[in-house]
């Protein structure tokens, strides 16, 4: 990664590559710019094709974290790949489900589920 | 405007508009919260809802220019937390604003901020002008105890 730290975990698992946030915080301008941009390397530099973003770790995200997701979601429809969601606490859930981003994501209770067929 | 009972924590501070001095402020309060022992998803919804109401007042309203600055006033009651912010940009109307949850608007990356303001706080007011909001949130009854050996 060229940005800075990594703030995802990565991992392959059978052809589906799991990217964990390390963050507990997803806040902050820069925070999210460097997030977005590492999130987004994974389909324009590495060409991965399933993907899931796992969120164990993470406590808050913002709305501009939201709008990173969006567009991770575009970028991973228009090179044909797969995106899915997984562990995310109840707090983060009420957001995406008040935003009715829970209709846009295909959203797992866990990481097991979401690679379950995928 | 509303008012609150009993104050036991109170600030005011001007910061610049710059996000990560916006961080602090939001540290400071959540850290008053914790102290006055405000339910994890009281604390979840207000931190939430600062830092959108901040990002809005330091990017849209003052359009992150230095010689501009924000304007946080707290106070903190047993049952209920009132925060204003307030910018010095020329203000919007956020009735104006389309609704996020709309289909033709779900998969634009921007606009939910005030909408989720509304959502986690008890009040959102703005003044006519736009570039001052109240947000006040009442304190949630605490989540009753799960027993020993149960998951939530």
């Amino acid at each position: 990664m060229s940005q800075g730290n990594r703030r995802l975990d990565l991992e392959e698992v059978n052809g589906v590559t799991v990217a964990r946030f390390t963050d507990k915080k997803i806040l902050d301008e820069s925070n999210i710019q460097i997030i977005g941009n590492q999130l987004f390397s994974l389909v324009d530099d590495d060409h991965r094709q399933k993907v899931v973003l796992d969120f164990t770790n993470v406590e808050y995200l913002s709305s501009a974290a939201l709008g990173k997701l969006i567009t991770m979601d575009k970028k991973v429809k228009a090179a044909g790949a797969k995106l899915r969601l997984c562990s995310i606490r109840s707090d983060i859930k009420e957001v995406f489900k008040i935003t009715r981003l829970d209709k846009l994501f295909n959203i797992f209770d866990n990481r097991d589920k979401a690679l379950e067929g995928f | 405007m509303s008012t609150i009972e009993d104050v036991t924590r109170e600030f005011e501070q001007i910061i610049p508009s710059d996000t990560a001095a916006g961080q602090s402020v939001q540290e400071r309060i959540i850290q008053m919260l914790e102290e006055l022992r405000f339910e994890d998803r009281d604390v979840f919804g207000i931190r939430l809802a600062m830092e959108e109401a901040l990002v809005n007042a330091i990017k849209h309203g003052n359009q992150m220019d230095p010689t501009k600055t924000v304007r946080i006033a707290c106070q903190i009651g047993q049952q209920r937390v009132r925060i204003e912010i307030e910018d010095q940009g020329s203000g919007f109307h956020p009735e104006d604003l389309p609704d996020p949850t709309a289909d033709e608007n779900l998969e634009r990356p921007c606009g939910r901020g005030i909408m989720l303001m509304r959502a986690f706080m008890t009040s959102i007011t703005f003044n006519p002008t736009g570039n001052c909001v109240v947000m006040t949130k009442d304190r949630s009854e605490p989540e009753p105890e799960t027993p020993a050996g149960e998951s939530a």
